[in-house]
């Protein structure tokens, strides 16, 4: 299992100036796997995302994703920083869905998602026009192709954003809160796109305070607060059955 | 309508809303501008008046308005604004992104080119040019060498002294575009694996020039007057030429006003394409973009000839 970990975190730290956000994070998030992180706010969830996706930089400690060390090279027992270009490389991999969306506002929809397939994996405009209209349709957006996000519900824009995530036909996906910034009723409409990637095997990171989603679609769930792993098993055991006080007074206030 | 309303009674469906009598007040009378408009009327018939009168033959002025000597002069205008402007904008936009790199070095020496630029008046930095003879005797490009003054005409003068000056202002102008772009979008852009290169110029530079585009239509037209000052370093364009008809001719003002309307007629023409061009790098910012001129003469003769009945 732990060879083969898609994530394997091992005592990550990670601090912006004086200030530890992250203090020693270990886990491993198999492939195939749906894996919840819930915490309050400013515990550092989005951080360990972030350090995922080679957005920041770790401190302290060793993260791998599929096996391959994040951020450096090790040469004997020395360690290299990786060029902008190598971690660009790193990056094409990893789909990242963010809470505010980030589409390119002044792209339709379909050239958010044709994008990157162009621009990075230099595909045909063909090939990526084609794809992009299976996952706007996989997504229940066939009709908004033309679209410009502003035109665009919120939930319509996060279903988007996903669909670009997947253009690059990702082997991880991170989800930072994806549906925070959602009106409650267009929620439902990204839960149901993400359990359908889920159904499909795809290995998924959800930063998330989705709890009937975390417990209904979640293979593993990790409780963070103030920059460690507090609490972590199964999601049906933490939820309803949390060991840890704090674990236990978080989840009383969200649930 | 009451019979209606009967109808809907059972399953609950609120009445239809009836239609309330449209307000018909006496408006507001603005006195004020009716004043205003007649102080403003009568000064400028007192201006045209003393104009009039003076010393000046009018007549001068069609004689030579499309002479062969100012169309070529207005020519030349027009193309040292455009060239002067790409090296502007180009140099600005690597000065903006220098300016804002992480490497140290690269944004000292945007600093300090901008600081040495906007501090120096251009006349100055275009006589110096023109008289950098005094330090370079000749030029050596390897491939290409000659002497000084051979090599820096008066239109080469004029593009560097222009251009690089304004490559200090449109730096700045880029600048407040580049950082009024959300971080949100690079973030994004670097999660698909976009290079920063590529970063910027297809998702970073199109939503910065949203708020580039106005600032450098004014910039266009500053430098479409600002030309006017390359007649002190022998540049024929339409300012000297006027000036130099205006001495052969005996008619110097009469000519000064020409040059006058040429450029008001240029720099008009330039405020409509600026028009456009914001509206075109508005595309995906907001909902619906505001009519052209032309769409809204279109709709208002639509709308009156549309019978009365017909408009909702
Ligand atoms: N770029 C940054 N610079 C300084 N502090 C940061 C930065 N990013 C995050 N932080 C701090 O790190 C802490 C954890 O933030 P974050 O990872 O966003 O938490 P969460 O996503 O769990 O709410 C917060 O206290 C936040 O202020
Ligand atoms: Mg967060």
């Amino acid at each position: 299992m732990s060879a083969n970990a898609m994530v394997k975190a091992e005592g990550v730290h990670k601090s912006f100036g004086p200030v530890e956000v992250l203090k020693g994070i270990d886990l491993e998030v198999a492939p195939r796997e749906v894996f919840c992180l819930i915490g309050p706010s400013g515990s550092g969830k989005s951080t360990f995302l972030r350090c995922i996706n080679h957005l920041e930089k770790v401190n302290a400690g060793r993260l791998y994703v599929d096996g391959e060390l994040v951020g450096y090279r090790q040469k004997g027992d020395k360690l290299y920083e990786l060029k902008d270009s190598e971690v660009a490389v790193k990056r094409r991999d990893i789909g990242m869905v963010f809470q505010r969306f980030n589409l390119f506002p002044h792209m339709t929809a379909i050239a958010n998602i044709v994008e990157a397939p162009i621009q990075v994996k230099r595909e045909s405009k063909a090939v990526a026009l084609a794809r992009a209209e299976q996952l706007l349709d996989r997504v229940g957006l066939a009709d908004k192709a033309d679209s410009y996000p502003s035109q665009l519900s919120g939930g319509q824009q996060q279903r988007v954003a996903i669909a670009r995530a997947l253009a690059m036909e990702p082997k991880l996906m991170l989800f930072d809160e994806p549906t925070s910034a959602l009106d409650p009723e267009l929620v439902g409409d990204v839960l149901d796109v993400m359990r359908g990637l889920a159904e499909d095997g795809m290995t998924m990171v959800v930063v998330t305070h989705e709890m009937g989603f975390a417990r209904e679609v979640g293979d593993a769930l990790v409780f963070m607060d103030d920059g460690v792993v507090v609490e972590s098993g199964h999601p049906r055991d933490v939820l309803t059955n949390p060991q840890h006080d704090r674990t236990k007074s978080f989840l009383s206030k969200v649930l | 309508m009451t019979v209606d309303i009967e109808k809907t009674g059972p399953d609950d469906t609120p009445p239809p809303p009836t239609q309330p009598e449209a307000i018909k007040a006496i408006p507001v009378r603005h006195y004020g501008r009716y004043v205003a408009a007649v102080v403003a009327i009568g000064l400028f018939a007192l201006i045209v008046y003393a104009f009039s009168q003076g010393k000046i033959n009018w007549g001068a002025i069609p004689d030579y308005f499309f002479d062969d000597r100012i169309v070529d002069g207005a020519w030349k205008t027009l193309v040292l604004t455009f060239w002067s402007m790409v090296i502007g904008i180009g140099g600005g936009i690597i000065l903006a992104v220098m300016r804002l790199s992480k490497n140290p070095v690269t944004s000292s020496i945007a600093w300090f080119y901008i600081w040495f630029f906007r501090g120096t008046p251009v006349l100055v930095q275009l006589f110096v040019w023109f008289n950098l003879g005094l330090v370079f005797e000749t030029i050596n490009l390897g491939f290409y060498q000659d002497e000084w003054s051979d090599f820096m005409t008066p239109m080469l003068t004029a593009l560097l002294g222009l251009g690089l000056n304004e490559a200090a202002y449109m730096a700045e102008i880029c600048r407040a575009g580049l950082l009024s772009v959300d971080e949100g979008q690079s973030e994004a852009s670097h999660a698909l694996g976009m290079s920063q290169g590529k970063t910027l110029r297809r998702v970073v530079i199109p939503q910065a020039m949203r708020v580039i585009v106005p600032p450098t239509g004014n910039e266009v037209i500053n430098m479409l007057k600002t030309t006017s000052l390359v007649a002190a370093v022998q540049f024929t364009e339409l300012f000297r030429q006027a000036q130099n008809i205006g001495q052969s001719s005996g008619a110097p003002v009469e000519m000064y006003f020409l040059a006058a309307s040429w450029y008001l007629v240029m720099t008009s023409i330039l405020s409509v394409g600026q028009y456009y061009l914001e509206r075109h790098y508005a595309r995906g910012s907001s909902r619906s973009l505001p009519p052209t001129p032309f769409q809204k003469i279109k709709s208002t003769v639509f709308s009156v000839r549309r019978p009365k009945g017909v408009t909702a």
